[in-house]
Parts: structure tokens; C-alpha cells; sequence
């Protein structure tokens, strides 16, 4: 217990160390807790002069008022959302793996370079290509598909990067070995890299799913149609359009986030140990 | 032989990275040509490809502008505010939770969580809270007295609910690098430290701060590139741009012309602006790093 030489030995100091922490603790977590309780409350609650903390009984049929609007569907948004995340995200594992794989290990002439020059396009920043990527999305004739907010986001030189760094720690010696027994690159490639490389591949793959999830500005350019809405989007118009209604309004911001707080409390571990390695490496 | 050998792997990496490539080609690297030559022209037609009226007179109108000014004067106040603070309390946070209080992991999913959140999403929360008449926050302040505030209907107050909003969003990420570089710290420092009798204090400023030098210059340089991409912050917390416009941003400048103005040029132009600004950081970052590098 001693081990951790930053260990505050005095007893007070502890206690109201224990207490900062918790008062801080509390002011990070309360806006979630206040959507949730807001959620379920009746209109005469939400807009009530008192402060209640949480409702005398809890209106489970905000929720279902939400996901039934027609004027609003969130059930269709949730759907989107999940089929736009998900399609990104494998498509970008894909492309991800396949090009870490020959940065790492094909030695084929001109790789630094090119590997530099992708590098040097994420000092760009992203907003100012969605202009032209409108204009490409639109000449495709993919305004208004959920296409539109899949494709341009398949591929990331920063994940490519991120798996390249690690690819690059499996020793070269297996893969000689695997070579010399006859074993193609293709085979090496699915066989060796990619289960060795499981928990960085989970960790990209989760910051994918997220970043998708969360993307706000390019599915609002693209999208017109109300039936290809996803999350952010449909809860941004109804947010405008339903006035003083706060409790249906915390109910679809409870829809948005409340996968979000699934997946983190499940791969915590995951999302922190990302932030931490692919941060401090910059 | 070797030649041919040579052109086969070729082949067969570009096989492997086709995917990617293309992709990247199409939507990253044209795109930044392209609105770099938009930006160039007085008027440009998105379907023909055209431009008329070549010159700087897109950038000369941007410059002229004063929503340009405003968006831009209110996007380096939303950084020099939200930086430096969130950056403060993040570090005080990264160092009491590393202080092996009893409860800290508990505490660590507590401070990490906003990291994942969806800015639509909680921003409504953060309107919600922040509501003049049903506001929880109004209410809290009635308690001592202070008539409610219009946090988000007073353009005077717009950009201080923002700056809130924005450090709220901005810690778990933080947080989660300093604690990071705390662990990484060689804990013999601290021992050595002890037994020369140096306070707490002492121990922070001689050993903390320095060993924590490249990640806290790091922090300064990617929470400033942020900052100035600040717009789903904005959005989240007013649906528009605030009251009378007054929480206007860079982003939010360049989209507005793009799509509800449909000034192509313009958009373009405070679009490379906006590059050019981030473009400075991002050097000071690469020279930092390299310094890292080189130690």
C-alpha cells in the first residue's frame, strides 16, 4: 500500500483531498445525472420554480413518446446512426490493416516518403476539406445517403499511423520465419499481425465507432432527408423545433448518450490506455 | 532480376494500400487543393468547376468582414480562456487522483466520463441547466438572492457560458494524459525528495512540473489547435451561433457561407485562414517534439 510514494501520509489532508475529488466528482457526472432525471419527468415537473432532484414517478413513456414521433423518428435516427458507425468502422479496420501491414513490413521503394506525405496531410484540419468533399459527395450523386456519411471516413492516416507503431513491435524474425516456410503475406497478415495486434485494433476501432457517433458537422451538410438522419442530426432539429417540451428534449439526449456510457464503462480500460499511448506519442 | 523483384513488391504493396490511398486521395489530399483554389477566385461555380474573377478578393472580403472579426476575435478568446484553465484543473485533478486516495478508481470513471459524451447531446443538458427560467443553475443562485442571469439569451453572456461548457468538455481528455505522465514519473525522484525533506511543494515544483515539461507544453499546443476548430460546442449549447450571433466561431463562420449562404469563395477563404492559424501551432508542436525526440 506504501508502494506509491505520492501517497498523502497525513490523515486530514486525505480527508479533504477525499473530499475535493468528490465535490469535483459530482460536477463532471451531474449534467449526465440531470438529462437522466430530466428524462423522466412530467412537463409539470421539468418547468416546475422548485428544484426537484428526481421525479415523484418516473415517465417511462417519454421515452417511447420520443422513439414513436413521426415528426421526429428517433428510432430511424438510432438506426442510422448504428448502421453509419458500424460500416465505418469496419471499412476503416480494413483499410487500416491492410496499409500498416505494407508501411510495417513490405519494403517497396519509395515507402518513407509516401508515408511522410500522409503524415503531413492530418496537419490539415478536417473542416477545411469538407467544402470540397461536399461538392465530390454531391457529383457522386450521394447527397442524401447514408453513403455519403460512411465513405469519406474510411480511411485514417492517424489509425494507420497508430498501427503501424504497434505492427512494428512484433518482431521481424517470425515474419522472415513464417516466409521461408512458404507462408504468404496475405496468410502472415491474418494469421499472426492482426491477432497479435487485438487490443490495439479494439482500441481504434473504438474511437471509430465514437468519432462516428458523435460527427456532427459532415451528416447535417450531407443529409436533407429526414429518413437519413442520424442522432446528433434529429436531435438537433427537434431540440429546435419543440420549444419548452425539456423533458422529451433530455429523453432523446439520454438516447444519444446513453450508448456511449455503455461502451465506455465495458471497454474503459481500452478507450483510456488509447488516449493515453496515442496522445503522449503525438 | 532484382529490378523485377523490385517492381513485384511494388505492385503488391500498392495492392495492400489501394483502399486507403484512394480514399485519403479522393476526400483528404484533392480536397485540399481544391478549397485552396477556390479561395482564390471571386465566384466559382461548384458544378462546372469554373471560377471567375481570379485574385485575393475572396481573402479581402473575409478580412473586411466583421462577423470575420467577430468569429475570429470570440474563437481566441474561447481558446485563451478555455486553455489555460482547463489545463490547470485537469493538472490538479491527474494529481490528487494519483495521490492513492481510497475511492480513485471510482473517481477516474467520474472524471473520464465526459470524454465520450456527444457534444448535441450534453450541450442540451448544459442549455437545460443553464436555462433562465428553469435553469437548475438560476435556481441555485436564487437561493443566495442573484436574480436569474440570462446565460444564453444575453450576448454579453454568451461566450462566458460557452467558455464553461468548453473547459467542462475538455478535462477528461486532459486528465487522462497527466495522470498518464504522473505514473510515468520514476517514483525513486520522490524518495530521493523525501529524504532530502522537501515539502510537498518543493517536491511539485522541482520534480512534477519539470518531468511533466514536454506533456504540459504538448497540452498547451493540442488543447490551442482545438479550441480554434471550437463549433459542435457552440451548436450544443445555443442550436445557433447565441443571441445576436455573439458566440459566433471560425468553423461556424466558414459553414454558415458554405451552405446557408452558398458564398463558395468565401467559405474557402476563411477556411485557409483558419489553416494558416492552426498551421503555426502545429509547427510549434513538430519543433517541440522533435526536441523530445532529440533529448
Amino acid at each position: 500500500m506504501d508502494n506509491n510514494p505520492n501517497r498523502i501520509q497525513n490523515k486530514y489532508t486525505r480527508a479533504l483531498v477525499f473530499i475535493l475529488l468528490l465535490l469535483g466528482s459530482l460536477v463532471m457526472l451531474f449534467p449526465f445525472f440531470w438529462m437522466i432525471s430530466g428524462s423522466l419527468k412530467t412537463i409539470r415537473e421539468i418547468t416546475s420554480p422548485e428544484i426537484i432532484w428526481w421525479p415523484e414517478e418516473a415517465q417511462w413513456s417519454n421515452y417511447a413518446e420520443v422513439l414513436t414521433m413521426k415528426t421526429n423518428p428517433f428510432g430511424i435516427y438510432f438506426k442510422n446512426s448504428i448502421l453509419v458507425a458500424v460500416a465505418n468502422t469496419v471499412f476503416t479496420l480494413f483499410t487500416t490493416i491492410l496499409a500498416a501491414f505494407a508501411f510495417s513490413r513490405l519494403e517497396f521503394k519509395g515507402r518513407d516518403k509516401l508515408f511522410s506525405i500522409l503524415l503531413a496531410t492530418m496537419m490539415v484540419p478536417s473542416q477545411m476539406y469538407i467544402i470540397t468533399n461536399f461538392i465530390t459527395i454531391t457529383r457522386m450523386n450521394l447527397y442524401d445517403s447514408l453513403w455519403a456519411q460512411i465513405i469519406p471516413y474510411t480511411a485514417s492516416v492517424f489509425y494507420i499511423y497508430l498501427l503501424r507503431q504497434f505492427f512494428n513491435q512484433i518482431p521481424d524474425q517470425i515474419y522472415l520465419a513464417a516466409k521461408v516456410d512458404g507462408c504468404s503475406d496475405w496468410k502472415y497478415l491474418w494469421k499472426m499481425m492482426v491477432p497479435n495486434a487485438k487490443s490495439s485494433l479494439v482500441t481504434i476501432g473504438l474511437f471509430n465507432f465514437i468519432a462516428s457517433w458523435n460527427a456532427y458537422l459532415w451528416p447535417l451538410m450531407v443529409t436533407g432527408n429526414i429518413n437519413k438522419r442520424v442522432l446528433s442530426i434529429g436531435l438537433q432539429y427537434f431540440a429546435s423545433e419543440s420549444g419548452t417540451a425539456y423533458h422529451l428534449m433530455m429523453a432523446g439526449a439520454t438516447i444519444v448518450v446513453l450508448p456511449l456510457i455503455i461502451i465506455y464503462l465495458l471497454f474503459q480500460k481500452y478507450i483510456i490506455q488509447g488516449i493515453a499511448r496515442g496522445g503522449l506519442k503525438g | 532480376m532484382v529490378g523485377q523483384n523490385q517492381k513485384k513488391t511494388f505492385f503488391r504493396a500498392m495492392l495492400y494500400l489501394l483502399p486507403a490511398l484512394v480514399i485519403i486521395a479522393v476526400f483528404v489530399v484533392y480536397p485540399m487543393f481544391h478549397t485552396l483554389r477556390m479561395s482564390v477566385y471571386e465566384d466559382f461555380n461548384i458544378f462546372s468547376k469554373e471560377g471567375s474573377g481570379f485574385g485575393l478578393s475572396s481573402y479581402i472580403w473575409v478580412l473586411q468582414d466583421p462577423n470575420f472579426h467577430k468569429a475570429l476575435a470570440n474563437t481566441f478568446i474561447y481558446a485563451i480562456v478555455t486553455v489555460p484553465v482547463s489545463i490547470a484543473l485537469s493538472l490538479v485533478i491527474a494529481i490528487l487522483l494519483n495521490s492513492g486516495i481510497k475511492g480513485s478508481k471510482f473517481f477516474q470513471t467520474a472524471y473520464f466520463l465526459p470524454y465520450v459524451t456527444n457534444a448535441i447531446a450534453i450541450g442540451l443538458a448544459f442549455r437545460f441547466i443553464f436555462h433562465s427560467e428553469f435553469g437548475i443553475f438560476n435556481k441555485f443562485l436564487g437561493l443566495f438572492g442573484i436574480d436569474a442571469i440570462q446565460w444564453l439569451n444575453d450576448p454579453d453572456w454568451a461566450m462566458f457560458t460557452l467558455c464553461i461548457f468548453g473547459i467542462w468538455s475538455a478535462l477528461a481528455f486532459k486528465i487522462v494524459i497527466f495522470l498518464a505522465g504522473l505514473q510515468g514519473i520514476d517514483p525513486q525522484l520522490y524518495q530521493a525528495a523525501r529524504i532530502d525533506e522537501a515539502g510537498k511543494w518543493k517536491q511539485f515544483i522541482k520534480i512534477t512540473v519539470p518531468q511533466l515539461g514536454p506533456i504540459l507544453a504538448y497540452q498547451f499546443v493540442i488543447a490551442t489547435i482545438g479550441a480554434f476548430k471550437a463549433y459542435v460546442e457552440v451548436v450544443g449549447l445555443f442550436g445557433d451561433d447565441g443571441p445576436l450571433h455573439s458566440a459566433t466561431t471560425m468553423v461556424y463562420y466558414m459553414y454558415d457561407k458554405f451552405y446557408n449562404a452558398n458564398r463558395y469563395t468565401i467559405a474557402a477563404a476563411s477556411g485557409v485562414i483558419m489553416f494558416l492559424i492552426i498551421m503555426v501551432f502545429t509547427f510549434i508542436q513538430m519543433h517541440m517534439s522533435n526536441r523530445r525526440a532529440d533529448q
